[in-house]
């Protein structure tokens, strides 16, 4: 198993006591057990300091943003934008331009196949996605490809989970218009190397957006340095609420872009006769925005910064090593995905229990995971499994954690013995 | 464990491992597949009737062990029950595993009694259900596809 081979990376120096207070609902239990939230790919936990902050926002900030003079509405635009320039240090983006509010990953990738792919992409061109995406970086570029009559290609997985950048490279033809790749496996936990791949496109003269739902929860994100053209999250994988997210543009791309919602915010100046569409980034954010989601997602970023992007990072590589280690002492278990360089999420089929039964059981025991496709039909069907189950785990998880899951599946067979 | 031994009975336990009536039916009059977009469980049900009587009803397919094993009690248990025995079944069914139990007459059951304890994991329900759903649809002889959603 390469995850084995894998050594463990600097310590951590989390103090999981106090990070475990912030989060109120570790507190509560479940099924007359303490939860055990090991679901985090799907959504994590809020600590209070988001939950105080969009307290705080209702009850002395309210108001619309970017519409009044009235001092209420000066305070809410400033905490929005104040959220904004956050986003914009955390991805080291190079201006707040650059960052757009959204509702979610899947927003902001509909967005670019919208407005940029409806320009950019034509009869015989090509999008290359690769075989491990989640449904919502497929969807939209097969839309988008019908819709033109271009072809979309998909970049092989190995068993291992990984894809092979041997066959990238061979697909990266001057047809290549836009190249989507996800940064982090929702479904196997598979770091892709993006940084590298971005480069074998840039090279190709395609553009790369990142579908970073995953990547922005488990590392340092750094869009500079990665050099992609578009990045996309999601607030409430990252500890902040549902409904915002996220995303980033190279500015001379999203300049060049048409808009692709009509309404308020995004105008200069509207008549019947013309409409002139404001500037950056407000040009894609028509309507009143979520302000509370963006405010609570500064607030999200703001607390992970305060505990170290990267010591977070070691904290859950420690808890990925263990909880594998763990997971294959059991018979009959066999992890999905084990990728030589992986986040800490762990997809995994026990022998002759369908994945929804080992959730039911689990779930008598307080532990929550997700067990399904994961979205991701076509990657379990390349993995000839009907569905996993899967644990994902957050900084807040503990090893301690790790051996109640393995107890848990322990139950889960001596049900079906 | 109580309420986990009360959802995965012997009986259910034991479908879910030798399946009856496990196989395709070729030349089947109807057949219809069912989905449960999901949990991604996903059967077809082949029926052959003879004017109103099911003669023979077979599946296959996968997903979890409570889907799996109502197939496998459903298969045998409507084989020389009329379309509307069949149907009145299911309601009875679907009282049960729904916790309604006001209406249920436990005699009628059978086998199908072992299902009881999904009415306490109302997130179960659709598995426990969804071959039945897709017999119904067999039954009317409309579609050739039903989804739980
Ligand atoms: C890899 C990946 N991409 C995209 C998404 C979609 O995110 P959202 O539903 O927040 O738009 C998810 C979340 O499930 C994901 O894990």
């Amino acid at each position: 198993m390469s995850v084995l081979t894998q050594t463990a990376g600097p310590a951590s120096t989390l103090d999981i006591e106090t990070v475990r207070r912030d989060f109120p609902i570790l507190r509560r239990e479940v099924r007359g057990k303490r939860l055990v939230y090991l679901d985090n790919a799907a959504t994590t936990q809020k600590p209070q300091a988001v939950i105080d902050r969009i307290v705080k926002y209702y009850a002395e900030e309210n108001s619309n943003v970017h519409r009044g003079v009235h001092y209420l509405s000066e305070v809410a635009t400033e905490a929005y934008e104040g959220a904004r320039k956050i986003v914009k240090d955390f991805l080291n983006a190079r201006d707040v331009k650059e960052i757009v509010f959204t509702r979610g990953t899947t927003e902001s990738i509909n967005l670019v196949a919208q407005s940029w792919g409806r320009r950019n992409i034509g009869a015989g061109d090509e999008v290359i996605i690769s075989a491990i995406e989640h449904h919502s970086n497929i969807v939209p570029w097969q839309m988008i490809c019908d819709e033109k009559g271009a072809r979309l290609r998909i970049i092989p997985v190995n068993d291992q989970g990984e894809l092979s950048l041997d066959e990238y490279e061979k697909m990266l033809g001057n047809r290549v218009k836009l190249v989507a790749i996800g940064h982090i496996s929702n479904a196997l936990g598979t770091v892709n190397p993006i940084r590298k791949m971005t480069e074998l496109a840039h090279a190709a003269g395609a553009v790369v957006l990142i579908d970073g739902a995953q990547g922005v929860p488990h590392g340092v994100v750094d869009v500079r340095d990665i050099d992609c053209d578009f990045y996309a999250f999601s607030g409430h994988k990252v500890y902040a609420p549902t409904g915002v997210g996220v995303l980033y543009g190279k500015q001379a791309l999203l300049q060049a872009m048409p808009p692709w919602q009509g309404g308020g915010d995004m105008i200069l100046s509207v008549s019947f006769e013309k409409t002139t569409y404001n500037s950056l980034p407000y040009k894609f954010e028509a309507g009143t925005p979520n302000i509370e989601g963006v405010i609570g997602l500064g607030e999200a970023l703001r607390y992970i910064s305060g505990l170290g992007v990267a010591n977070v990072a070691a904290w859950e590589h420690d808890l990925l090593l263990y909880a594998t280690a763990r997971l294959q002492e059991i018979e009959g278990l066999t992890i999905i995905g084990t990728a030589a360089d992986k986040a800490s999420v762990i997809s995994f089929v026990l022998e002759g229990v369908h994945p929804h039964d080992i959730g039911t059981i689990l779930d008598q025991e307080g532990i929550a995971v997700r067990t399904g496709h994961h979205c991701a039909q076509p990657l379990m069907m390349r993995f000839n499994v009907p569905a996993t189950g899967r644990a994902s785990f957050g900084l807040y998880n503990t090893r301690e954690e790790a051996d109640l899951l393995v107890e848990g599946l322990h139950k889960v067979i001596e049900v079906f013995r | 464990m109580s309420d986990l031994r009360e959802l995965y009975q012997q009986v259910i336990l034991d479908h879910n491992r030798n399946p009856r009536n496990f196989k395709e039916l070729p030349g089947a009059m109807r057949k219809v597949e069912g989905f449960n977009p999901l949990c991604g469980d996903h059967y077809t049900v082949f029926l052959n009737l003879d004017g109103d009587v099911i003669r023979e009803v077979t599946f296959t397919g996968s997903g979890c062990a409570i889907s799996k094993a109502s197939a496998s009690v459903m298969s045998s248990t409507v084989k020389g029950k009329s379309t509307e025995e069949a149907n009145q079944l299911f309601d009875t069914f679907h009282s049960l595993v729904t916790g309604d139990t006001s209406t249920v007459d436990a005699g009628e059951l059978g086998r199908l009694a072992a299902f009881s304890g999904v009415s306490e994991f109302p997130a179960r329900v659709k598995c426990a259900t969804l071959a039945w759903h897709t017999l119904r649809t067999a039954l009317e002889g409309e579609q050739e596809s039903i989804t739980t959603e």
